[in-house]
């Protein structure tokens, strides 16, 4: 049993015929469901849905303020390394790309921390590009040790694994795990991804379990919007959602829909979701999923961010460097893995999110070893 | 605790719980209950006295700091209600009266009809008129403006203790009235009088749950409680409200505008 | 001479209203008395002379929701 065969059922459907018949009703029906169902769903997602986002907003503060209260729970990312011997068409991180490719040693990590730490930020995401030859579990794990002397929580957003090697950064102190499937739709997958072990579609697809089985305390999963089409990719993301809620009840599951920037290289997204698309499947999701956490990354805008903040989403990111290191000292990055739009310190962030009326949460919990 | 007054004419009451002193097995027990349950308005009725008896005044058990809200039970029109509505305040006891005109002895439900003709002549007379009434919105605007100073929509019949049988009825006041809606009769257990009180009602006024208890004083305290705790709910709930309605450029309303630079 | 008093008919000694009240023995608080279909205030109780066949009205408040 794995999500594979629950997203598998779905390769013949037609997608573009059931948003064709959604009326208006179905749409209000939908929304006022106490659990919605995946059609409930996809209906939100329909394209008929998007007359509807300010009740849907309404009732995505409402759940999101009822389950979460008014709290926005801030976290860092910090990039250890840019190897990667993945090849992405639309990544900065692409190994075909002539980069100044770089990974932080124990002690440079250490400077980092000591850096981050002193923002306040008490939750970590650790992340690398994807070489298992340059960034070996054994290092993952020093790091992951190290970090967790500095930082409350430590999340790792890295090539998937085996439970195993998940085991062992659990044991190592990390918490999360963010892993992103880029795009569920199977074709598009594999011509995006041209080489290096991330070929392997369906390997990437169940890491998240295998995630769960490993004990991670939450996971994050999503799509990168842009990649394929985006009401069918965050349906699929939402059915992997729901997938990985009712099947471990002890983990968190949350969502990122990450939308694509420009980064090094000439990707040209095949598609886009503009604002009010974005928003609307944001708002899907927290009906669909309302315990869910929802994070946006500093790939958007400032004030799209702080809008967002009362319509539902839970998490951002601050102050981010998308740069190997960029903290203890600034290096002038010009190869980052994406673009950051928001560009405000922590403390901009924080007071912002107060702004608003909600809480910047910089400690969620801490994991006693 | 920050004030949380109520208003009913001129009147400023701390506690939203109003009691009745019918069916008490002693009087002395309405002043027990009075001062545990800290209630500031209380119901009496006017009746001949008995030439015989010399029963106790029951106004020796009600302090002058309460408010006596006298009712015209008894009334089967809307003169035989105006009637006592005078002949009591000549009893020296303030200006409230409590319009209560009782037509149907099987269920004891109030007579609209009447009780708005004798709301249109007290509220004249400069009464501070308190009608009883079946929970019709229509109704209640009339009584609004015929100068009603509340109204009194009933939960459930007189003495029956069901609740809020009448609870959708009574929301619709709620949302529409201007003023103070007062749930009367037929609220049998504190948590009835709570859920009232989260629903936004202003006030409640409970009688037979509270005199027929074991021991009242405690059942008043009980119901003071329960007054206060679905008070206090209705106000958490009212301020996340209008949090949402100050919000009065919608929530995704920015998506219309043209996009901002960022700050800085 | 006789009166009829809350509907029963009654031999009286008193001369007014202010009188009766307090042969009976009656608590003047809340005390509303109806002369003749008149509500007689309390000031004015001991000005009213009662005569032969009036009716008067005694009420107090009771116990009541």
């Amino acid at each position: 049993m794995s999500f594979t065969t629950t997203i598998e059922k779905y390769t013949d459907f037609e997608f573009e015929k059931f948003f064709d018949r959604v009326r208006p009703d179905d749409v209000t029906a939908a929304m006022e469901k106490e659990k919605p169902g995946v059609l409930d769903f996809l209906t939100m997602l329909s394209p008929r849905a998007a007359e509807f986002l300010e009740p849907m907003a309404r009732r995505a503060q409402q759940l999101t303020v009822q389950h979460f209260g008014r709290t926005i729970h801030l976290f860092i990312p910090l990039y250890i390394s840019n190897y990667c011997s993945n090849q992405c068409v639309y990544c900065g991180f692409n190994c075909t790309h002539a980069i100044t490719r770089r990974k932080l040693d124990l002690k440079e990590i250490e400077a980092e921390a000591r850096a981050i730490a002193a923002t306040g930020m008490q939750h970590l995401l650790l992340l690398t590009g994807e070489s298992v030859e340059m960034t070996p579990i054994d290092y993952l794990e020093a790091a992951v040790s190290l970090l967790k002397s500095y930082f409350a929580s430590v999340g790792v957003e890295m090539f998937p694994m085996q439970v195993d090697a998940y085991q062992r950064l659990r044991a190592a102190g990390a918490d999360s795990l963010t892993l992103y499937q880029e795009v569920y739709d199977r074709q598009i997958y594999r011509r995006l991804h041209l080489a290096g072990r991330k070929t392997d579609y369906r390997f990437r697809l169940d890491a998240p379990e295998r995630g769960a089985w490993a004990g991670f305390r939450a996971i994050n999963i999503g799509p990168l919007i842009g990649l394929g089409e985006p009401r069918r990719e965050v349906f699929f993301a939402g059915l992997h959602a729901r997938y990985l809620d009712d099947h471990f009840l002890d983990t968190e599951v949350g969502l990122s829909l990450p939308r694509l920037n420009p980064a090094e290289g000439d990707f040209r997204p095949e598609y886009r979701a503009d604002d009010r698309t974005f928003v609307q499947l944001l708002l899907a999701l927290r009906l669909f999923m309302p315990r869910a956490a929802l994070t946006v990354s500093t790939r958007e805008r400032a004030d799209f961010r702080n809008h967002l903040i009362r319509l539902g989403i839970t998490r951002l990111s601050a102050g981010s460097c998308t740069g190997v290191g960029g903290y203890a000292r600034p290096v002038g990055e010009k190869t980052p893995q994406f673009v950051v739009s928001d560009t405000r310190s922590v403390q901009q962030v924080a007071e912002a999110i107060a702004a608003q009326g909600y809480q910047p949460v910089y400690k969620d919990w801490d994991l006693i070893a | 605790m920050h004030r949380d007054p109520l208003t009913i004419g001129t009147q400023t009451f701390t506690s939203r719980l109003f009691t009745g002193t019918g069916k008490f097995s002693a009087k002395a027990q309405i002043a027990e209950m009075l001062a545990r349950s800290g209630s500031e308005m209380i119901t009496v009725a006017l009746r001949r006295i008995d030439m015989g008896a010399g029963t106790e005044n029951i106004l020796n058990f009600i302090p002058k700091t309460v408010t006596l809200l006298p009712n015209t039970s008894g009334a089967r029109t809307a003169q035989e209600a105006v009637r006592i509505a005078r002949i009591a305040r000549e009893a020296g006891c303030g200006r409230f009266i409590k319009i209560e005109v009782i037509t149907d002895s099987k269920y004891l439900m109030p007579d609209n009809w009447e009780t708005l003709k004798a709301t249109e002549i007290l509220a004249k007379e400069d009464f501070v008129v308190l009608p009883y009434v079946l929970p019709d919105l229509p109704l209640a605007r009339r009584l609004e403006a015929a100068g009603a100073a509340a109204v009194m929509p009933l939960g459930a019949p007189i003495g029956s203790n069901r609740g809020l049988e009448t609870r959708a009825l009574i929301a619709l006041l709620i949302e529409n009235c201007r003023v103070p809606v007062v749930v009367d009769a037929g609220l049998g257990r504190p948590s009835h009088a709570a859920a009232a009180m989260e629903m936004g009602a202003d006030a409640v006024l409970v009688n037979t749950a509270i005199a027929t208890a074991q021991d009242p004083a405690a059942m008043g305290h009980a119901f003071a409680l329960a007054v206060s705790a679905g008070r206090m709910a209705f106000k958490a709930k009212l301020s996340e409200e209008s949090a949402t309605a100050r919000a009065s450029s919608p929530l995704t309303g920015f998506l219309d505008s043209p996009p901002q630079k960022s700050p800085q | 001479m006789k009166v009829t008093i809350n509907g029963d008919l009654a031999s009286i000694a008193a001369c007014t209203i202010g009188e009766l009240v307090a042969q009976r023995g009656l608590d003047p608080k809340g005390l509303v008395v109806e002369h003749n279909q008149r509500i007689v205030k309390q000031e004015k109780w001991p000005d009213i002379r009662l005569q032969d066949g009036d009716h008067l009205e005694l009420l107090s408040f009771v116990g009541g929701g």
